[in-house]
């Protein structure tokens, strides 16, 4: 097992929410590089879950448990409030069942950390200006390829949480690795939501 | 990478006789008893690199190897064990060990009881997995293992690893639980008892006492076998293979072989009964029937797993209606909530129920990856 010394820019943030020693359950895990760094760094216990059996692979390899699942299928193999945190990485834009899922992370941890790629982002709108789809580093696909069907701004993405009586704990938006405080649903390409029913 | 071909070459099986009394889960005492063993590698100076692998319904201990140059049958999981194999017999020493009842050295209703000097058959008392774990871990008494590396099984195997996890879990570092399920469905006990069935009502079965007859319920075992294919097959995997093929190409209206699946399953059944006990089949399906190691538990899975200490496997077959993925995923959702350490595969296969046996490559690579793991633990 290989030690992970840094993270992508955007799983650091993630990383640096969760609680030492907690109880984390990430979805759509990928390789599973977010949990390995967790307990290497903040010891914590988590599980992964992942759709590709070779994602399942690469977990093992790197020693992060990993349940191979369909995230659109809810998460019944894990019981009502077993995690402190519950992890949906640049994925949430990509799933048909986006309000249950929600939902479900929110019954089987007590925070939610959600981040996805802005749509309101000026270079998106600029594009959209010029007639065309956005496609950029955060969104790599043209239309008719990609598996992101569920596009929001910051503000749908806070009216859905209202909805369902979710609390946004905390919100950072960032663009190139950097955080962005002033316009950020103009001037922030990846948004980051905490979130709770607390 | 793993080499798929190489093996561990001519082997030769033991046996290891037991004078202390096995009390069995039936209240029977098996006053002593013998087991048949197979064993690949080296155990390593610390004992710590030892892994057992348990065999299913009609499985033994003869896991890997040849018993000659011209033997021309390999071990039924030779593809998994061996040298540069996931089961890697050039780090760990494999243990395979055929099961108490078997039919293949071990006590069984074939074998003779010391007491009378006749074959055990209809006074063999039935066996239950934990009954087996509790001889196999006598046996690694015998070999010197305290602790094994990892134990692992398919099918009816996969109960014995997860067994042992509830029952010695001092003694189990990882237990691989692969096409399995935490007990049987109504359904998979239905499927057992029509084999029961056809051997009891064979008429040559006699009540279990044929041996001194000098019969063999041969059509029971046949009928028994060729169902149970059936089950072991995916819908898909047997389209593939027979569809509708004739074996003279056009319809004969008769009753005789015709379709090649018809064919398949009789050459099947044939070659299965002429080298199975029909006492040793009626034993395991029951062993499988009773296993639920819930049930101890108040039907709490996970008041059952509890103090297990071992890391999981578990791992299913997309196309296996026998125990479905569902049913590993009842598995997983128990260790998941007993707070176990887990990793789940489901891995996409035509096999069916037959597919722990066969090397889908996703398969492969997960065994790989996650024995790589457990070499890495014992440094193997």
């Amino acid at each position: 097992m290989t030690t992970l010394t840094t993270l992508r820019p955007d799983l650091q943030l993630i990383a640096d929410w969760v609680a030492p020693a907690s109880r984390v359950l990430d979805l759509g895990c990928g390789e599973g590089e977010l949990l390995a760094w967790l307990q290497q760094h903040k010891q914590v216990n988590g599980y992964g879950v992942d759709f590709d059996v070779n994602n399942v692979v690469s977990c093992v390899k790197a020693g992060v448990n990993a349940i191979q699942g369909d995230l659109e299928a809810g998460l019944a193999e894990f019981e009502d409030q077993r995690f402190e945190h519950v992890v949906l990485s640049q994925t949430i834009q990509a799933m048909q069942h986006t309000e249950e899922i929600l939902l479900e992370m929110l019954r089987v941890g007590r925070e939610a950390i959600v981040t996805f790629p802005n749509f309101g982002y000026w270079q998106n709108r600029w594009q959209i200006m010029q007639g065309h789809m956005p496609v950029s580093d955060d969104m790599p696909y043209q239309w008719y390829n990609t598996p992101n069907i569920h596009w929001c701004m910051l503000g749908d993405f806070e009216n859905l949480c209202a909805k369902n009586h979710i609390r946004v704990l905390e919100r950072v938006v960032m663009a190139h690795g950097r955080r962005v405080s002033f316009l950020p649903n103009l001037r922030g390409s990846l948004a980051f939501y905490r979130v709770g029913r607390g | 990478m793993s080499n798929l071909s190489s093996s561990v070459g001519i082997v030769t099986p033991q046996h290891a006789d037991f004078a202390t009394p096995l009390p069995l889960n039936s209240g029977h005492v098996l006053a002593s008893y013998r087991l048949t063993f197979e064993t690949y590698g080296t155990l390593n100076a610390a004992r710590s690199n030892g892994i057992l692998i348990c065999h299913a319904l009609s499985g033994h201990h003869h896991v890997a190897g040849r018993y000659s140059a011209d033997d021309k049958a390999a071990g039924w999981w030779d593809n998994m064990v061996g040298p540069g194999k996931p089961i890697d017999t050039n780090r760990f020493f494999v243990v395979g060990v055929n099961n108490l009842g078997g039919c293949h050295g071990s006590s069984g209703p074939s074998s003779i009881d010391p007491d009378c000097g006749q074959p055990w058959g209809s006074r063999f008392p039935v066996v239950t997995v934990p009954d087996w774990v509790t001889a196999q871990a006598r046996l690694a008494d015998r070999l010197g293992i305290d602790r094994w590396a990892a134990v692992i099984g398919g099918s009816l195997g996969g109960m014995q690893a997860l067994q042992w996890s509830i029952d010695y879990p001092e003694r189990i570092a990882h237990a691989l639980v692969i096409a399995s399920a935490p007990k049987l469905s109504a359904q998979n006990i239905a499927f057992n008892d029509v084999a029961r069935q056809a051997i009891i009502t064979d008429p040559d079965f006699l009540g279990g006492d044929f041996y001194a007859h000098g019969t063999i319920p041969r059509r029971g075992l046949r009928l028994a076998r060729m169902l149970g294919h059936i089950t072991y097959l995916s819908d898909d995997g047997m389209g593939e293979k027979f569809g509708r093929m004739l074996r003279s190409g056009e319809y004969q209206f008769g009753y005789d072989v015709e379709f090649e699946i018809e064919s398949y399953l009789r050459y099947q059944g044939d070659k299965f009964s002429d080298y199975f006990d029909a006492n040793t089949y009626l034993l395991m399906t029951k062993a499988l029937d009773y296993f639920d190691p819930a049930k101890d538990y108040g039907g709490d899975l996970v008041a059952a797993l509890k103090k297990a200490t071992a890391s999981f496997l578990v791992a299913s077959f997309t196309s296996d209606w026998r125990f479905s993925p569902e049913r590993s995923r009842e598995t997983v959702k128990a260790l998941i909530a007993a707070g176990k350490r887990v990793c789940y595969g489901e891995i996409e296969s035509v096999h069916g129920h037959d597919a722990f046996l066969m090397t889908d490559q996703p398969y492969v690579d997960l065994m790989q990856a996650y024995l790589d793991r457990v070499a890495a633990e014992v440094n193997a």
